[in-house]
């Protein structure tokens, strides 16, 4: 196994498994403040009771979160030293502001969120949850910021330094608003909201099957499918958007998406298929004409690049991407039949009493995980071979003074700790689900029991 | 030199230290409680000390973050450097903060006994790795690597465990041992906190001996260290200053007044860390056996513009940082009691 490939597959490996963790930390974030805010309006102990609850689930979620993205930031340096150097002038406001902006807030805030209950105010406690859910998004702009300057790099030029070359930031802010930066952000929150609100609707779908914690698990489910409703409306949107991105500025990955070789109008959308690399086209899957043009360019007869065009060295993996690509707009379509099903049926109660539509939702929490998941490997891996679209290769990034048994060291370890930590994950989140919210949390303690809006001293 | 403002390249070398300075100073008392852990009895005790720790550590951890990220954004070629020379200590590293991590959130999700004591271990144990490797880190970049004509690092991995680093790495150990002792007794009451006095006398002992153990051999073995001091007889406060404050470490305690006790211990970590700065300035990365080689902070650092942009972002954002970090320490003042969101 060479240097390359390793890093490759453990950079994939570290941040697929990262990426687990984060969106739930986004999406139960918005989730805390709605739920938080409605308690303070209304008083409900109900809503008292889920914001403890929900706390406690994103405790969890956070600790992964943080425990496993420290291992991403020092990757760049131990595995890709070489990208870090050709992009650490660009990328680096961006991280600094990350840390200074995002993770303190972030971490210093969670502690009033999770410890605070009693020890301050519900103002106070109110404006903490928010300011760890702005956190939580600032962490994903800043991130997703440097992610979409290598895709489609913005606001820098070239120098060349003792036979090294490297990017030097130019404009701030072309850089921040690089051509993808905002479709892929919104796209990403959007994402991530899902995540955090399907996960709050198939943990109350699956108490009204038990026909446990009623009254909570109602009260959950409406905001959760409020939520989860805006959010899959507006991921169609900001994908399709992000799509019309990708045709213009990295047309070998659109191409790569629909495994569309030859350059033509009138290119097709497959429902789904199969990429034969090697005979260069798609053997099998339904399609639409002109569908692809369609979208891309917002006509039937516009011409769309296909693979051929691009030099062999140049282009993607194809079916990996295809695959990803299909199964993220494949699961977004059903997320967002799921979530209208479950909004049109709230009137009534007819949804708490519909048994098949409860199942459903109750797996319905892993569609967002496998579509984030399939969404970072389609754009990631439709970007090679370039680590800096266009700029640098993949295989030029790696860190040169980094061997291969020491890479095949830290990916074994890496992998046992993380299938370790993944199994008690799991096991806690479950016990916690099983265990159900606690009864004693409809009476709020301490400063929060405190009467009228803000408290005493 | 005598221009009358610092340049940004220097200015980013010190705010690099800061945020390393701050990093040892905060997260170094959870490394400390960590490493004490065990000797904390029965499973309230034990309690006492996570949470004693648990709303903040998070936070402290961030420094650590911010430090790295700060300096992949100055120093790219420093960063990428030190990082991949020191591919196997940091991936171990990441390891023990993330045993360290996990297991302050896991322990007291499950009353299992079993359970309990299977973090417990992997607290102590995150805690003491992620301190000596942070040492062992330190006395490679103090004692200087081996660098080729690119400034990669061109050793192996045994070449890092160099005996002086070992000590250095020893040195952290005790001085983050001594730092969360002097935490403990000011965060507990009751039993627990008369045993922690128990622990405070011979935590600075090691550090002490340590520390001259430390010292010695740099004197010694790593006179590049000293030579500013040496030029610049005013900078030898700085040294007279950190051995007043250990020296002040255990009066303090003597007379019950802990929280002076920490705050001199923070002290004579500042110190220290101003030392390190000394020693190395205008290096970030010294290349043994080829000075030549050496990263520096005009080779290694991102443009004039970059760094002006981060200057201005750094502005912006530390002050409001150090605001609410503030009020957060302090609506968690006072000594631990648990309650039904403790850990
Ligand atoms: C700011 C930078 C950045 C960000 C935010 C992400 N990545 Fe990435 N990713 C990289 C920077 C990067 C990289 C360092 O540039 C890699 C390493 C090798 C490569 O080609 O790009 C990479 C590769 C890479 C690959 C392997 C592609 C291949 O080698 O064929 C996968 C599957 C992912 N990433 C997945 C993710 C996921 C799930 C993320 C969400 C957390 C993510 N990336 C965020
Ligand atoms: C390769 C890219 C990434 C790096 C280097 C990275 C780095 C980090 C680091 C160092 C932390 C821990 C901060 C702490 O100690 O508090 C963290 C946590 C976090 N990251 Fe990432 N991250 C990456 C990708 C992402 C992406 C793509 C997102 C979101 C879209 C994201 C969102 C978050 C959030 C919200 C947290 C807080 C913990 C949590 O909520 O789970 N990260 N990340
Ligand atoms: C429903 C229709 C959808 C369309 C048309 C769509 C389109 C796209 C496109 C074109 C990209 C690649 C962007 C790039 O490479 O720059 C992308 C990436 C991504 N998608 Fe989707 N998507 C859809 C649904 C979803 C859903 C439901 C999720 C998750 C819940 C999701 C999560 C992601 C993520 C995490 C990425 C990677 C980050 C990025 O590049 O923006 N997508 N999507």
């Amino acid at each position: 196994m060479n240097v390359e490939l390793l890093s490759r597959a453990q950079f994939a490996f570290t941040a697929s498994f990262h990426y687990l963790y984060p969106p739930l930390s986004i999406g139960l974030g918005v989730l805390l403040v709605i739920i938080e805010g409605a308690w303070l309006r209304t008083r409900d102990p109900v809503y008292h009771q889920m914001a403890r609850y929900w706390t406690r689930i994103f405790a969890l979620t956070f600790a992964m979160g943080v425990a496993t993205g420290i291992v991403m930031e020092f990757e760049f340096g131990t595995n890709w030293a070489t990208y870090s150097r050709f992009v650490g002038d660009v990328f680096g406001s961006a991280l600094a502001a990350e840390g200074i902006f995002a993770f303190f807030l972030e971490s210093g805030f969670l502690a009033v969120l999770l410890f605070g209950w009693e020890k301050v105010t519900p103002r106070w406690h109110f404006f903490s949850t928010c300011m760890v859910c702005l956190g939580a998004h600032f962490s994903a702009i800043w991130i997703v910021v440097a992610n979409s300057w290598q895709q489609t790099p913005a606001g820098f030029h070239i120098v060349e330094q003792a036979g090294r070359s490297r990017a030097e930031i130019t404009d701030f802010w072309a850089m921040v608003f690089n051509p993808s930066s905002m479709d892929r952000l919104s796209h990403v929150l959007c994402g991530a909201w899902q995540a955090g609100a399907f996960l709050a609707i198939s943990v109350s779908a699956w108490y009204l099957l038990r026909g446990r914690h009623e009254a909570f698990a109602r009260a959950s489910m409406r905001v959760a499918l409020v939520v989860a409703l805006g959010a899959s409306v507006l991921q169609v949107a900001t994908g399709h958007s992000s799509a019309v991105g990708v045709a213009k500025n990295q047309p070998a990955k659109l191409a790569a998406f629909e495994g569309h070789y030859e350059t033509s109008a009138d290119a097709p959308v497959y429902l789904f298929g199969w990429v034969d690399e090697s005979a260069e086209r798609v053997v099998w899957g339904p399609r639409l004409e002109g569908a692809l043009s369609w979208l891309a360019h917002g006509r039937r007869d516009a011409e769309v690049k296909g693979l051929r065009d691009f030099a062999p060295t140049d282009r993607p993996p194809v079916n990996l991407p295809f695959q990803a690509f299909h199964a993220m707009v494949g699961i977004g379509v059903l997320l967002l039949g799921v979530a209208v099903g479950g909004v049109a049926l709230l009137p009534g109660d007819r949804l708490f009493r519909n048994r098949p539509v409860l199942w459903v939702m109750v797996v319905a929490v892993l569609g967002p995980q496998v579509a984030n998941q399939a969404g970072w490997w389609a754009a990631e891996v439709g970007r090679q071979p370039w680590i800096v679209y266009g700029l640098l290769r993949t295989s030029e990034g790696l860190s040169r003074s980094v061997r291969a048994e020491a890479v095949v060291a830290s990916l074994v370890l890496f992998t046992a700790v993380y299938a370790l930590l993944f199994a008690v994950f799991v096991y806690l989140l479950n016990d916690k689900i099983q265990k159900g919210p606690h009864a004693e949390d409809l009476v709020p303690a301490g400063k929060l029991a405190l009467p009228g809006r803000g408290g005493r001293e | 030199m005598s221009e009358a403002l610092p340049d940004l390249n220097t200015i980013w070398f010190v705010l690099v230290g800061v945020l390393l300075t701050g990093y040892a100073m905060l997260d170094g008392f959870d490394l400390g409680v960590g490493q004490l852990h065990l000797l904390a009895r029965g499973d309230q005790e034990r309690r006492i000390m996570l949470n004693a720790i648990g709303p903040v550590w998070d936070g402290n951890e961030v420094w650590l973050v911010t430090g790295g990220g700060a300096l992949f954004a100055a120093f790219p070629e420093a960063y990428a450097t030190v990082f991949s020379g020191f591919y196997l200590p940091f991936v171990l590293l990441l390891v023990a903060l993330i045993f360290r991590a996990v297991a302050i959130e896991f322990r007291s999700k499950q009353p299992m006994r079993w359970w309990r004591s299977m973090w417990d271990w992997s607290f102590f144990a995150g805690s003491t790795c992620s301190a000596l490797l942070i040492g062992v880190a330190m006395g490679n970049i103090v004692w200087g690597i081996p660098l080729d004509g690119r400034g990669e690092f061109s050793g192996s991995f045994l070449d890092l465990l160099h005996p002086y680093a070992l000590v250095l790495g020893v040195t952290t150990v005790a001085l983050f041992m001594m730092h969360g002792a002097i935490y403990v007794l000011m965060k507990t009451e009751g039993a627990l906190h008369d045993r922690a006095r128990g622990w405070v006398n011979p935590c600075i002992i090691f550090f002490i001996i340590c520390y001259a153990t430390t010292t010695m051999a740099t004197l010694i073995y790593v006179p590049h260290m000293t030579e500013r001091v040496r030029e610049q007889p005013l900078f030898f406060l700085v040294a007279l200053a950190n051995m007043l404050a250990i020296a002040n470490i255990p009066r303090e305690i003597h007379r019950g007044e802990d929280f002076r006790a920490f705050l001199s211990s923070c002290a004579a970590m500042v110190a220290l860390m101003g030392l390190f700065g000394l020693g190395m300035f205008p290096n970030l990365v010294r290349s043994a056996p080829h000075p030549a080689n050496s990263l520096d902070i005009y080779g290694a650092a991102s443009s004039q513009k970059t760094l002006g942009i981060m200057l201005a972002i750094a502005a912006i954002g530390v002050p409001i940082v150090l605001a609410y970090s503030a009020s957060i320490y302090w609506i968690f003042r006072g000594k631990v009691k648990l309650d039904a969101m403790s850990y």
